[in-house]
């Protein structure tokens, strides 16, 4: 485990400034959420953060290696894996195919050229426990285009925790997953959090505050406030920015 | 748990997939070709079924990286040029051996696909067929003036190859079955890559290119080893033309060669190495038969076309999975 230091970064596009002089320090084994209005620009953040988007100026650090000028596969490499807000997987693999090629990431032997990669059993077995731990085993040979949605969201997650990550952003990964789903997803989080370093991004406010250590709410690009859930709740200045749009912070 | 030992086979997945069994098919029908054309008496057919063998194996190799790495390359018949030249070439030096100019061919087709792929893959999509396109014809250009092999006039070649100093290909039937054993080699061989570890990565890129570089891959050295790799195959299939005309010219490798090899993959099927094979059997099969039935075939050619591209997408391996022939997803 490894903390995650963000200091000072910046962004924009055009004369839109997304990512506002942001600083965070993430504690190794802290799952930290990232909370905010939409436009906030939380997955530009996180964009940020994973190196797929470079920052303007500022800095991004794993542990004392300031990581803002790698490409997102060196960040990899370094324990940095993300999941997408949006379903990015590979529809034409199934559930067990599209782990194990994380599995086979992580291993760095991808230049060879005849062995049948569908048979090799250490690929398989490790992308199963990733697929367990996501609670998406039994549908391990669906074609990842035939999974429900929810299902999606578990694949998601799956890959992330198959390339071995130090560091786990997770954009929100309950987007779109309703009731009973999102509390068996929650429960899967749960279980994750402390074996990771999780910088999470959620609008579902019971995940947040379910699973949180600490909250950091991102309003126009800027961090207005960092604290336990508790105390987020109860600042005025979070509930000025929040909550002036009719929503409760449950 | 049981489900740890499990294969990333679909359990009702069959043994031999419907990509070998089809390709399995083809090779039987090849096989008994020539036979059934001597019964006949159109022996003429074994020298036409030797050039369907070449094109076979080029709109294969063209499948591995525009149906596998979804790298439309529009230049390809560059590389049949270069292994049609590597005969001429090293035969005016008294070097005759097949294996000699194989490798000469795949020693020159590396060298140009390892430099024209690391330039074409900085772009993408219409960008990548143009870069192509463009670097097809730079050879194209280059062969027209190459004025001691012919210049456009190209080279008649006084003998076929030998195989190790023996005159395997000397008769019509010889280079055949010869061509035939490359194509059933080199098929083993995609089929292979295709199925490693390099070969899910591939399809991986063309699956999702975000995805895999944020599971840690870097899309562009995976790219250009297939490219490469399809390119030195290509190649082998411009020696076996070589050989089945006995002359070589820089037509060989006109874009309109290059089209014909996507018509022929388009027409099979896109990413199933079979399907590309069974796209050249009918593409130069048509060609045959409406060519003696009218000289305005091509335009027969198109309609054809046209009306597969509409009515079975996934071209003849489509149709066969539609028609319950062979079992698989649509």
């Amino acid at each position: 485990m490894t903390s995650l230091t963000v200091t000072n970064l910046c962004k924009s596009f055009g004369a839109l400034k997304v990512t506002d002089d942001v600083s965070l320090s993430v504690e190794p084994g802290e799952l930290h959420a990232i909370i905010g209005p939409n436009g906030a620009g939380k997955t530009t953040l996180i964009s940020q953060l994973s190196g797929q988007l470079h920052c303007d100026s500022g800095s991004v650090a794993i542990g004392d290696r300031d990581i803002s000028r790698l490409t997102m596969p060196e960040r990899v490499k370094l324990g940095l894996a993300r999941s997408f807000q949006i379903t990015s997987v590979l529809p034409g693999f199934t559930a067990l195919e599209n782990v194990a090629l994380a599995v086979q990431a992580r291993e760095g032997s991808s230049f060879r050229f005849f062995g049948k990669v569908a048979d090799e059993a250490r690929l398989n077995e490790a992308a199963m426990t990733a697929l367990s731990e996501a609670g998406l085993d039994r549908r391990a040979h669906v074609l990842a285009r035939s999974l429900s949605h929810g299902e999606h969201r578990r694949l998601e997650l799956a890959i992330a925790l198959a390339t071995q990550p130090k560091i786990l952003l997770l954009d929100e990964p309950l987007a779109g997953v309703g009731g009973g789903d999102a509390e068996g997803f929650v429960a899967n989080l749960q279980k994750l959090k402390g074996r990771f370093t999780i910088v999470l991004i959620e609008h579902d406010m019971d995940a947040v505050f379910a699973l949180a250590d600490r909250v950091s709410v991102l309003v126009y690009g800027s961090i207005i406030a960092t604290g336990t859930p508790e105390a987020v709740r109860n600042d005025p200045e979070v509930r000025a920015a929040y909550l002036g749009e009719e929503e409760e912070l449950v | 748990m049981t489900y740890m030992t499990a294969s990333a086979t679909h359990p009702d997945r069959p043994v031999l997939s419907g990509r070998v069994k089809a390709a399995l098919v083809l090779f039987i029908l090849f096989a008994l070709m020539p036979p059934l054309a001597s019964a006949l008496n159109d022996p003429f057919y074994v020298l036409i079924g030797t050039r369907i063998l070449a094109y076979a194996i080029a709109a294969m190799a063209l499948d591995l990286i525009l149906g596998y790495g979804a790298m439309v390359s529009f230049g390809h018949a560059a590389y049949l040029g270069f292994g049609a030249y590597a005969v001429a070439i090293l035969q005016s030096y008294g070097v005759n051996d097949l294996i000699l100019q194989i490798l000469f061919a795949v020693a020159i087709s590396a060298i140009f696909a390892v430099v024209t792929g690391a330039i074409s893959l900085r772009t993408r999509g219409v960008y990548f067929i143009m870069i192509t396109l463009a670097f097809g014809q730079m050879a194209f250009f280059f062969f027209i003036s190459f004025s001691a092999y012919g210049g456009d006039d190209g080279v008649a070649l006084a003998q076929r190859s030998t195989v190790l100093g023996m005159d395997l290909l000397g008769t019509d039937y010889g280079l055949y079955y010869v061509s035939l054993a490359l194509l059933i080699a080199l098929f083993a061989l995609c089929h292979r890559i295709v199925g490693s570890r390099f070969g899910r990565v591939l399809t991986g890129i063309r699956e999702n290119p975000t995805r895999i570089e944020a599971i840690g891959f870097s899309p562009f050295r995976y790219q250009l080893i297939a490219f490469v790799i399809s390119g030195c195959i290509t190649a082998i299939a411009g020696v076996v033309l070589a050989n089945q005309a006995q002359f070589v010219s820089p037509a060989f490798m006109s874009w309109h060669k290059s089209g014909e090899l996507i018509v022929m993959v388009v027409l099979g099927g896109v990413g199933n190495l079979a399907g590309p094979i069974a796209g050249a059997v009918a593409a130069l099969l048509l060609e045959e038969w409406l060519d003696a039935l009218s000289e305005h075939w091509k335009l027969y050619f198109g309609i054809f076309l046209v009306l597969m591209v509409l009515f079975s997408p996934h071209g003849i391996t489509g149709l066969l999975k539609k028609m319950g022939i062979v079992r698989g997803q649509q």
